[in-house]
């Protein structure tokens, strides 16, 4: 079957889409897919994160996954494949490299993304320069829901405790 | 053979029985896992690397107070029984003894231990800072592991990412890096039938459940660990909180299944309970497995206050020295000698006959 879009190519992805009520179909080549911000069947099975994350199930926006595909980490070397392999990560850079698809799989894991909890400060550095304290932080979150939940009276005494910590 | 009479209790000061709950909680383990910024994670590090983490955290330990004085077994010079030793003492986990699937010591793998805190050395992570206490003590055991984290992560260059918090090799450890377990004993909740829908419920608040020994490990005994199984998006006080809220609720369903128990089958239990400390008292072999459970009816009799004759810490030491590798040890025997269920069988007499004396 020809690509509906370039009427040249064999057609590798077969679209149905929901438009108005109507069900339309769309067979598309690679490369039009590609246009298109679509992730092929044997593009995914090609590169490791992808087989990963569609193993993973849904919720990985395509584009997202097409950016990612080649993931070497820098530092130590690690691959995607080892990642998918082990379930573990090479170093700490990994982290900071893998971007979006590890935040999903953060999501799947802990339903979160975000560390709420303590934070460190390597040795020998300060708190930056106008950041603010986490005890700051937690009275300013009180703050607000004091003011939310109109207890005004708690909300002076916690808006007092603030001028004195600044 | 290594001597554990170094440490403090024998590194045993978490089986005392004299912390909040004993009668329910055995004991209460936090750890925290923390990497290096500049090295690579602990599977894909070499050996001078390895070997450079295992320096540099001892030295950062015996710069600090919480560690200056802490013994240190590395596992790589350990013969496996040694090794076998500490992770029945709770001290070291499967993977750093080598004792796993892959049943070998990773290079320059590592425990540092002083009084109730330790630290793992070249694990999946570079270093896993443990601490146990008696009982169920969620805050004084984290209190004291918190001022070991403080203490060396002023001193060594911890992985950090402002969005992540604390980078670890698997991610399902990332953001605190905090694991609190809390080993319960369950029986009534067994005898009744309602453990499944317990362990079931917990899934659903984000906990889990383990043996023992811990992941992996099966459940004997009737002895469950309960610990969180997140540990990102909550702070390290909110995990706490949550998993305290929900040992308490445990231990509440707990001692009402006890309590029917006792209203509609106070022969059945009664009898139970005593059978079970009759076996111990004269049995002339005991598995492992066998003298756990005997165990558990005997541990229950004592909650119910029907059996008198027996302490707490006298089902608790037994429950450490009657492991295979402690026994074997201790009679100068192999784990797989035959022999050891007879040795163990007289190991238990001899204590309870003791402790019955004592009693009169």
């Amino acid at each position: 079957m020809k690509c509906s879009q370039c009427q040249q190519a064999e057609a590798v992805v077969h679209l149905t889409q929901m438009t108005d009520d109507q069900v339309t179909k769309v067979d598309l080549c690679e490369r039009c897919a590609a246009e298109r911000g679509l992730e092929t069947a044997s593009a995914v099975g090609k590169t490791p994160l992808a087989s990963y994350i569609a193993a993973m199930g849904q919720g990985i926006n395509d584009t997202v996954v097409a950016g990612d595909l080649a993931f070497v980490c820098r530092t130590c070397g690690a691959t995607l494949q080892d990642f998918r392999e082990s379930g573990r990560l090479g170093c700490p850079q990994c982290y900071r490299t893998l971007g979006e698809p590890l935040r999903e799989l953060l999501r799947r894991l802990h339903g979160a993304t975000r560390h709420t909890g303590e934070r460190y400060q390597l040795p020998g550095q300060s708190q930056e320069p106008g950041r603010p304290e986490p005890g700051h932080v937690k009275l300013r979150e009180q703050l607000k829901q004091a003011i939310e939940s109109e207890n005004f009276e708690l909300a002076a005494q916690l808006r007092d405790k603030l001028k004195v910590n600044e | 053979m290594i001597d554990l009479s170094l440490l403090a209790d024998g590194g045993l000061g978490w089986l005392d029985a004299s912390g909040p709950a004993s009668h329910l909680v055995l004991s209460t383990r936090i750890r925290l896992a923390r990497n290096i910024e500049t090295q690579v994670f602990g599977s894909r590090n070499g050996v001078v690397e390895r070997e450079s983490i295992l320096q540099s955290v001892e030295g950062a330990g015996r710069g600090g107070v919480l560690m200056r004085h802490a013994v240190c077994f590395r596992m790589d010079t350990l013969e496996p029984l040694d090794r076998q030793l500490l992770h029945e003492r709770h001290l070291v986990s499967k993977e750093l003894a080598g004792l796993d699937a892959e049943g070998r010591v990773r290079p320059a793998a590592a425990l540092l231990v002083q009084d109730r805190l330790g630290v793992l050395l070249n694990e999946e992570d570079h270093l896993r800072l443990q601490g146990m206490r008696s009982g169920f003590a969620l805050e004084e055991t984290y209190a004291e592991v918190d001022r070991l984290d403080s203490e060396l992560g002023q001193r060594l260059p911890f992985a950090f990412h402002p969005e992540f918090g604390y980078l670890t090799s698997c991610p399902t450890n990332v953001g605190t890096g905090l694991r609190a377990s809390v080993l319960i004993h369950l029986p009534g909740l067994v005898l009744t039938k309602e453990i499944s829908k317990v362990l079931q419920g917990l899934g659903q608040v984000g906990l889990t459940f383990r043996g023992l020994y811990g992941e992996g490990s099966e459940v004997v005994g009737n002895f469950f660990q309960l610990s969180n199984q997140t540990t990102l998006g909550k702070s390290e006080q909110d995990l706490l909180d949550h998993l305290g809220k929900i040992v308490r609720q445990v231990m509440e369903y707990e001692e009402q299944a006890r309590q029917v128990l006792l209203r509609d089958a106070p022969a059945i239990i009664e009898d139970k309970v005593w059978r079970a400390y009759g076996l111990l008292r004269y049995a002339r072999t005991l598995s492992f497995d066998e003298m756990m459970n005997l165990l558990s009816g005997v541990r229950l009799g004592v909650g119910l206050k029907l059996i008198g004759g027996v302490g707490l810490y006298t089902l608790n030491k037994l429950l450490v020295h009657c492991q295979p590798a402690h026994l074997a040890a201790a009679q100068g025997l192999s784990t797989d000698d035959p022999s050891l269920a007879v040795q163990r069988a007289r190991y238990v007499r001899k204590l309870l006959d003791d402790e019955a004396a004592r009693r009169g």
